[in-house]
């Protein structure tokens, strides 16, 4: 048994047949194909597939697919504009906010929701907002510092994902 | 050729647009025409007789493509996985393993049976309609039962459960009876899960055409996954291709060959479909290779002066139900137990013991966190007991002529111990600690101050210590540098990047050996059809200080070529031509210059020296004459809270020597995250097995606690820099430094907090429920807080 899903993933609209058990982050990665949405645990504990669903962040493991019906979806493939990085894109780098970058989407999509909410977090607060996601390479001490940077270039401007198509592999 | 405008350069990682793009590829990300998941039947005992498997209700469950057991692997692999001599070279009892059990399994998640389907879902569901008939048998979880007369044994049949017992130096009992002051302490190790964020993976394909078997795998060492997989196979190594694309962490557990990395292809082969199976975490936490897993019992001595006189150490560790590939690694907690310290005597025996549980094999520093762990907490204990400052007791007896030959033949390279230590009391105010800690007793505060002067061994290394240990393949590195006609550069190594930042280091270590621009080198490595014959992975702090090297010796091959043609050109003699900047001219004549691209241009046509083939392009392996030992001082200031037992880490400062710094940014982003894994040990982690039932009670990330970002304070982190003598860079290494000098820090400075209760050891994870049983132990509180070993 089939259930029709339409989605707006990163501006594009997406429409498949799926069991209702599919997961939203493996619809996300094997039927839209993209595959930046990363999974690292089982039980909702790492944030490696946190996406924005309607511009909040959602650990994509967390839905089924069905449950995404009609919503507006952004993954990391969605985060830069024009070929120009997203700030928080930007900050991580210059800020060497990653290693092996398998948690690294699911970071940033974290801290743009968190810096939607608190364009000028304090430390202590982008720790509390980053607290569902685990990285095991950094320590966590440049993945502060990349946010804390990214809310400075932002001028405390709400971080806004792209609404509108980018070049993704669907 | 003194070119440094890229070596020690703060250069942002080129690997991270990508990264950040989402446009990384890791094994999951792969996918080929008509492939099908494969589900794992694992074990769910301990120790059980596999009486007989029923595979007739799968089989009929939608999307199924085939189910295997051991009998239809038999077909397509043999040998058995293979395990290394390491530091024990004769091993007692070493059972032998085939990737997929056939009679008896003797670990909770060791494979039984396979099903591939259309979907992972449809593979799960089949897998669950498997019956698999067991009979349990007696299982020995704890490795000091394992080792009683009467003690199940891990595999029936066996004589004990004892996989080695060798003693690299005895007592001196004269030297013993030197010492004015003796303590014994004995100190665990708990089993930790390396919990790399991207869990294992592997999609092979099997082309019957041509019999050439692709792999793509989430491995540190592709090359020697590609060894180890020809071998099982039958298929010549020149048929096999294994890719590791990105990869999401290994911290170690990547290195070693694993069931699934046979099973997979092997499946490939049976079916004639593209194979894919990616690791749940569970599976990770049950059947990925945990580290350490040890019991420590210790003697040390000290004159009543604080001179250190003697160090006696007996390791216990807990292999498993069979040995990893290089779980005899970890013995060289012995070699390194003496720290960075003058002992008169270091007498050292390891014994290591199966139970029924996965085996360990490296998890990041691999045997120098433990080193370092005991040493630095004998430290402690020894200047406890005498009275004495621990970092006075530390500066009476550090180590300070180089090269140093130790008690068991290491030869230490360089070393400046009491510079780093300085500079890290410095970073951390020290006195001015001590002060606020006794201000603060007053008033039922406990703050702790805690040392860690770190030594460990790296740079695996040179062929004469690594081919016996290895049994037969010296870890020494490969690199290819080809320079294109147009002077673009590419690159191929034998090391892996997992997070190092190779791609960005490499190449400034080459712009700066052939002076060509850092954009215009390219680096591969993860793809054993490009490069070299043979890579040797990454693991062991190894990449710059070998594959580096390996590196920049290529790219000086090149030079060198290049050199002479340029002599060619010029109608000069070799010796009269200046390589300066990536420019080749005639010494006096600096105004007439090619730049190594033209030459490069010149090397592809017909004006070529006699007897010189045409190109520039060469192939090294770098085998380095010893190995590196970086080193460094270490500070945790910690509060505990009486009431709790809660640990606040209030500071964390790391003052370390790798030698030279290629990149200042990735070196300090190895550090934090180092630290930030020995302090998770020290406080968090912890592999818990139910002792009756033998199953993993911390088998998801809610049960084992890998530490949130609310976790860490921001570290405070410095260098000293002695280079190294033994390569020309000067480089050690920097990737497990901070993990292997952390959970000394922290303890000591949980043990010197709790002081004023009289409480002078703690074992790990420093949880708030055994800090809490210790505290209220010492107060003579009622409750059953006895430090008991889980």
């Amino acid at each position: 048994m089939k259930h029709k899903v339409a989605t707006t993933i990163n501006g594009r609209r997406n429409e498949h047949e799926v069991e209702p058990r599919l997961l939203l982050v493996h619809y996300i990665r094997d039927v839209a194909g993209l595959t930046g949405t990363h999974i690292g645990c089982d039980t909702s504990q790492c944030g490696a597939c946190t996406i924005l669903v309607d511009g909040k962040a959602v650990k994509s493991c967390t839905m089924f697919a069905v449950q995404a019906e009609g919503k507006n979806l952004t993954t990391i493939e969605g985060m830069a504009q024009d070929g120009q990085l997203h700030p928080l894109q930007q900050a991580f780098w210059d800020e060497h906010g990653l290693q092996c970058g398998y948690c690294t989407p699911g970071f940033i999509m974290a801290a743009a929701y968190l810096l939607s909410q608190n364009p000028n977090p304090t430390d202590d607060e982008i720790r509390q907002g980053l607290e569902g996601n685990l990285c095991r390479c950094t320590g966590y001490v440049n993945i502060i510092k990349s946010v804390r940077s990214a809310a400075a270039t932002m001028g405390g401007a709400a971080a806004k994902p792209a609404t509108k198509t980018t070049a993704g592999r669907s | 050729m003194a070119i440094t405008t890229m070596i020690g350069a703060k250069i942002h990682r080129r690997e991270d647009p990508r990264l950040v793009s989402g446009e990384g590829h890791y094994v999951d990300d792969f996918t080929r025409q008509g492939t099908v998941s494969l589900f794992v039947v694992r074990s769910p005992f301990a120790h059980a007789r596999i009486k007989s498997i029923d595979i007739t209700q799968a089989t009929k469950a939608p999307g199924v493509v085939a189910i295997y057991t051991h009998k239809d692997f038999a077909k397509v692999l043999s040998g058995i996985m293979p395990v290394t001599p390491s530091f024990v070279a004769e091993k007692k009892h070493n059972p032998p393993r085939f990737p997929i059990a056939d009679k008896e399994v003797v670990y909770q998640s060791e494979p039984v049976a396979v099903v591939l389907a259309e979907t992972k879902y449809q593979a799960a569901d089949a897998g669950n309609l498997i019956e698999v008939d067991y009979e349990q048998l007696p299982a020995v979880m704890d490795l000091e039962k394992a080792l009683e007369p009467k003690s199940p044994h891990v595999h029936s049949g066996s004589a004990d459960n004892l996989g080695w017992d060798l003693t690299y130096i005895p007592d001196d009992a004269a030297v013993m009876k030197e010492a004015d002051v003796v303590l014994k302490q004995r100190i665990l190790q708990q089993r930790l899960a390396p919990t790399s964020m991207e869990t294992r993976g592997v999609l092979a394909e099997y082309a019957r055409g041509d019999g050439t078997m692709t792999v793509w795998m989430s491995s540190q060492s592709p090359h020697f996954a590609r060894l180890f997989l020809a071998g099982a196979m039958g298929i010549p190594e020149t048929r096999v291709r294994v890719i590791s694309p990105d990869v999401g962490g290994g911290f170690g557990s990547k290195i070693s060959p694993y069931s699934e990395d046979w099973l997979v292809p092997a499946a490939a082969k049976l079916s004639g479909r593209p194979v894919k199976w990616i690791e749940t975490r569970t599976e990770s936490l049950q059947t990925t290779t945990h580290g350490r897993g040890m019991i420590f019992d210790l003697e040390a001595g000290a004159k009543k002066d604080g001179t250190l006189v003697f160090l006696k150490v007996t390791q216990y560790m807990d292999i498993g139900g069979y040995m990893g590939t290089f779980s005899a690694f970890q013995a060289n907690s012995c070699l390194l137990a003496g720290g960075s310290y003058n002992w008169k005597h270091i007498s050292a025996r390891t014994v290591g013991v199966l139970t029924n549980r996965v085996p360990t094999d490296p998890y990041r520093g691999a045997g120098r966190p433990e080193a370092t762990h005991l040493c630095e907490r004998m430290i402690d204990l020894l200047a406890d007991e005498l009275k004495m400052d621990p970092v006075a007791l530390r500066r009476k007896n550090f180590i300070t002529d180089f090269p140093h030959t130790s008690h068991f033949g290491l030869v230490y390279d360089s070393g400046a111990y009491e510079k780093a230590l300085d500079k890290a009391l410095e970073i951390a105010g020290y006195e001015k600690l001590r002060r606020e800690q006794e201000e603060g007793r007053k008033h039922g505060r406990y703050i702790g101050i805690g040392l860690s002067s770190w030594i460990e061994i790296c740079g695996f290394g040179p062929s004469a210590g690594t081919a016996p240990a290895t049994g037969g393949i010296a870890l020494v590195e490969s690199a290819q540098v080809r320079v294109f006609p147009t002077g673009s550069v590419a690159v191929y190594v034998g090391t892996h990047s997992h997070g190092q930042g190779h791609d960005t280091t490499f190449p400034q270590i080459v712009a700066d050996t052939l002076g060509v621009p850092y954009d215009m080198i390219e680096m591969r490595h993860g793809d054993t059809a490009e490069g070299p014959a043979f890579g040797y992975g990454t693991y062991g702090s190894r990449s710059l200080a070998v594959g580096g090297m390996a590196v920049h010796k290529a790219s000086k091959k090149v030079v060198a070529k290049a050199t002479k043609l340029a002599a060619h050109i010029f109608e000069a003699a070799e010796e009269d031509i200046v390589f300066d900047q990536g420019q080749f001219y005639v010494k006096g004549s600096p105004d007439k210059r090619k730049a190594l691209g033209e030459i490069a241009f010149a090397s592809f046509g017909m004006n070529l020296p006699e007897g010189m083939e045409q190109s520039l392009e060469a192939v090294a392996y770098y085998d380095p004459s010893n190995f590196v030992f970086p080193f460094g001082t270490h500070v945790a200031i910690v509060e505990v809270d009486a009431e709790t037992g809660d640990v606040d880490l209030k500071r964390y400062i790391a003052v370390d020597d790798c030698g030279n710094i290629i990149n200042p940014l990735i070196v300090d982003g190895q550090v934090q995250g180092g630290v930030a894994q020995g302090i998770a040990q020290a406080l968090y982690e912890e592999v818990v097995y139910d002792e009756e039932s033998g199953q993993l009670r911390t088998g998801t990330l809610t049960d084992y606690l890998v530490p949130t970002a609310n976790e860490f304070p921001m570290f405070e982190l410095d260098h000293t820099v002695t280079p190294t003598p033994t390569n020309e860079l000067g480089v050690k290494g920097i990737g497990e430094a901070g993990t292997i000098a952390a959970s000394a820090a922290v303890i000591n400075a949980i043990c010197d907090a709790l002081a004023p209760f009289g409480i002078k050891h703690v074992d790990m994870p420093a949880s708030p429920d055994r800090l809490w049983k210790l505290i209220s132990n010492a107060r003579g509180m009622s409750h059953d807080g006895k430090e008991a070993r889980k």
